[in-house]
């Protein structure tokens, strides 16, 4: 026994990286995608009206925002995966407000003073409403939070994210929308 | 608190890798003293890891929400007990467990070789140390468990409601990952022997015992898993071929062939390559499965949600593969052995055919769980292989494994005594023909339930028979004999008593899976429905308000045929605040044949009417008392020995293959 490498053992080492290689490339390939994403069943339809209590302000009814791009983002204050994503729809609500965008937070089955403490510390600037009976996650047919619905002019939902969004993702669908329209 | 359990991890990883280095090196130059300080850190590293767990468990019992995970899997309403257990409900705190028990694992080593070190403990040390280093990394990079929020909720989420809402989720996880993890310690021993080039037939005797322990405990976690199922989900089963589950029980199909095949090695020196592969093939399955579990690459129940470890786990995985198999191509000129089977029906042939089946139905299983994967990434699109291609092609693996079980233990080892074979088959062939004969005269059509009663039956009165016999031949002297024979010959009479559980394991799956029955109804209060021979009537519905649910239980009186009151089911609906879907609790009325097994599906005009499913559900407690009986027999053949005289009595493991090794070693 020695550590020289004949032919032999250089074709089954051969044989051995092949092998492994096509296992780990298929498996990589599974990597790229989430299993949870599927398209869902309410893109192209009509966003559910809702009607709900702004946390400051006065009642938001969805279909009197007609002829704006509305931005649905359901979340919670006891939600990390929303506070990573507060940012991001912030940023989306100062870019695009003078566009025609609307962005409104849906608080889900939460508390009102951890949800109005949260907004207050995060400094949460768009408008947020209380899904107090949770009639609108269950027209959304939410799954969990946070997800964002993106609403077009005419009141279709045109997106469906599910886990938090990012700014330059919402940036380039919501200039789409507004561009299909524009055209 | 956040601080803390980051730089303890860090510190452990420090310390690991140190050992890492230290035992490869000791290995390769053969200085005792780094191999001894390589040694030693195995205590350390326990000592951090133990340490961090401990800080995460003390931020979730005190409700640290500045720490992303217990933000994430606790609240303040959850009880103290579930948000212990939130420190294995989600990715990152089950890393944290699974390091725990990694490092136990090698502390175990390091105490059990801290005097006789055979000349492969460095090599083996330093895959361990390995093996650590990269779970470590793990929740040092990609999965951080002690990551901190900016700004801390009030209060959390919650853990996910199936997990908080039944006290075996305390119990299934740790002993899976006892299991899969002990997995570690024969590859590392395994690949020691292959680094090391020497050793080929010790390392098996060394960790033998190990690996009937990690078997004993994934046989529980997996039994325990199923009865979770069973007992939490409502949905009247106990295993449905999800691909967590398959990559679970592809392990033990694995560890189970190689603790036969072992035998093989130890009586008479072949299969040495065979073993090693055995060994690597175990390991690399239980990281395939745990990477599919981890990296969201399959939908499942089990899946953790979206992580990031994926491409660590994948790199970890290719290196498992390249490093194991191709050292394994490396020596292979040396790992081939002479000996060859001299009859096929023989001991050994029996055992090379146990090997054969248990490998083919852990290759069915393996390519439906992957299938999915390979569909998709040829041709894009997405389908979902179920039960019916696992049933249908596994069944009759198992039927012919259960024959193989049921008549191999009265084979004798090399030569051929047929008919002395065939005699002492003679009462169990009669047994099982007349179970079989009984099972088609009950109204039984279906073969492979007709052959899977036949089978067990088979395997039962051949276990009990060879245990009988074996008592029967110290009893000739007196009683204090008889108990003498059973402990000399223990490790066979210990795996005659696993046995024994498979045939009633066998004799359950086959009843509750071809022979239940169900029904879904809809009753309004006070009205019933006749099922299974006995009369249910819904009583009413209840509500009970806990801090952190809502709770809706439905009675469900029970009358037998007679109309006499037998008992009530209560299934439960429960609301989760952080969930969307309630989630319901099934209630058990367990019996020693049938089950009666209630499910709430949904609820109208406040309770006034219920839709309920009912199951009547039979051999499922033989599936679980069978598993206890497998698990016990696995834990008296791991039992230790007292040290024997040398040169008594061959019946027992290390002796045989130590005197073998001195033949070896002493032949030219």
């Amino acid at each position: 026994m020695s550590g020289r490498l004949t032919r032999r053992r250089a074709r089954l080492l051969a044989g051995v990286v092949a092998a492994v290689a096509a296992i780990v490339t298929l498996l990589a390939t599974g990597l790229g995608r989430d299993p949870s994403v599927f398209a869902s069943p309410l893109v192209g339809r009509t966003a559910p009206n809702f009607t709900l209590p702004q946390l400051d302000g006065p009642p938001v009814t969805l279909s009197k925002l007609r002829g704006q791009v509305v931005l649905i983002n359901f979340w919670a204050s006891w939600c990390s995966q929303c506070q990573v994503e507060q940012a991001a729809l912030d940023q989306t609500w100062q870019q695009f407000q003078d566009s025609g965008v609307v962005v409104i937070g849906v608080d889900f089955e939460d508390d009102t003073g951890a949800a109005r403490g949260y907004v207050r510390t995060a400094g949460v600037t768009y408008p947020v409403v209380e899904d107090t009976d949770s009639s609108a996650a269950l027209a959304y047919g939410l799954r969990g939070v946070p997800e964002t619905f993106v609403v077009d002019q005419s009141g279709r939902i045109v997106d469906h994210v599910i886990g938090p969004v990012g700014a330059a993702a919402l940036a380039s669908e919501i200039n789409s929308v507004l561009l299909a329209r524009a055209q | 608190m956040s601080q803390l359990g980051t730089y303890l991890l860090l510190f452990g990883l420090v310390v690991s890798g140190y050992g890492l280095v230290a035992a490869a090196v000791g290995a390769k130059t053969g200085r005792l003293a780094l191999v001894e300080s390589a040694r030693r850190c195995a205590f350390g590293v326990l000592a951090i890891v133990a340490a961090a767990n401990a800080t995460m468990l003390t931020a979730l019992l005190t409700n640290d929400f500045a720490i992303r995970y217990v933000a994430d899997n606790s609240s303040r309403e959850t009880p103290a007990f579930f948000k212990a257990l939130a420190l294995w409900a989600a990715d990152n705190g089950s890393l944290l467990l699974w390091n725990l028990i990694l490092a136990g694992y090698v502390a175990a080593v390091a105490i059990r070789f801290r005097r006789d070190r055979p000349p492969t403990f460095p090599y083996a040390l330093a895959v361990l140390f390995g093996v650590q280093a990269f779970y470590l990394v793990l929740i040092n990079g990609p999965a951080r468990p002690f990551g901190s929020l900016a700004n801390p909720p009030a209060d959390g989420r919650g853990p996910a409601p199936l997990l908080q809402n039944h006290p075996l989720m305390a119990v299934h996880p740790p002993f899976l990952y006892l299991g899969f993890i002990g997995f570690t310690v024969p590859f590392a021993f395994g690949v020691a022997a292959l680094l090391a080039g020497e050793g080929w037939d010790q390392w098996v005797s060394l960790i033998r015992r190990w690996t009937l322990v990690v078997w004993c405990f994934l046989t529980v976690g997996l039994l325990l898993g199923a009865l979770w199922s069973y007992s939490v989900l409502g949905w009247g089963g106990y295993w449905a071929w999800d691909p967590v589950e398959n990559v679970a029980l592809l392990p033990w199909l694995m560890s189970t062939a190689f603790l036969h095949s072992v035998m093989l090695q130890e009586r008479r020196g072949m299969a040495r390559l065979w073993n090693i592969a055995l060994v690597i093939g175990a390991f690399s399955l239980m990281t395939f499965g745990t990477f599919l579990t981890r990296a969201n690459v399959l939908s499942s129940v089990h899946a953790f949600a979206q992580t990031s470890v994926g491409p660590a786990y994948l790199a970890f995985l290719a290196l498992v593969l390249l490093g194991g198999f191709g050292l394994v191509a490396w020596r292979l000129p040396t790992l081939r052995t002479q000996a060859s089977l001299t009859s096929a029906i023989s001991r050994e042939g029996a055992f090379v055919a146990n090997n054969m089946l248990l490998l083919a139905a852990a290759a069915i299983i393996l390519l439906g769980t992957t299938f999915p994967l390979v569909v998709e990434a040829v041709s894009g699109q997405q389908v979902t292989v179920g039960g019916p291609y696992f049933r249908s092609s596994v069944t009759p693996v198992f039927l012919l494994i259960l024959l193989l079980a049921g008549t191999a233990p009265v084979l004798p080892w090399r030569a051929t005594n047929r008919s002395r074979a065939l005699r002492r088959l003679r009462v169990p062939a009669t047994a099982a023909a007349l179970v079989m004969i009984a099972t088609a005269w009950a109204g039984v059509r279906q073969v492979a339930v007709v052959a899977g009663f036949g089978l067990a039956t088979l395997l039962f009165v051949t276990s009990a028979q060879e245990i009988g016999s074996g008592l029967a031949i110290g009893r000739r002297g007196s009683r204090s004999g008889a108990v003498r024979a059973l402990l000399r010959g223990r490790r066979r009479h210990a795996g005659l008593v696993v046995h024994l559980g498979l045939a009633l394991v066998a004799a359950g799956i086959t009843a509750s899976s071809a022979l239940g029955q169900q029904t879904q109804v809809t009753l309004k209060t006070g009205q019933s429905t006749a099922f299974g021979g006995e009369v249910l009537r819904y009583q009413g519905l209840s509500a009970d308000q806990q801090p952190q649910r809502i709770v809706l239980t439905a009675t469900v009186a029970v009358f037998n045929s007679s109309g006499q009151t037998d008992g009530a089911l209560h299934p439960r609906i429960n609301l989760y605040p952080a969930a969307t879907e309630p989630i319901g609790s099934p209630s058990i009325r367990r019996g020693i044949v049938w089950d009666l097994y209630a499910s709430l599906i949904s609820l109208q005009n406040d309770g006034g009417s219920a839709t309920f499913r009912f199951y009547r559900n039979p051999g499922v407690n033989w599936l679980w008392f069978g598993g206890l009986v497998m698990a016990l027999g696995g834990v008296a053949a791991a039992w230790p020995s007292r040290r024997r005289k040398p040169g008594n009595d061959d019946a027992d493991d290390a002796g045989a293959v130590r005197r073998r090794a001195v033949v070896e070693v002493g032949a030219p």
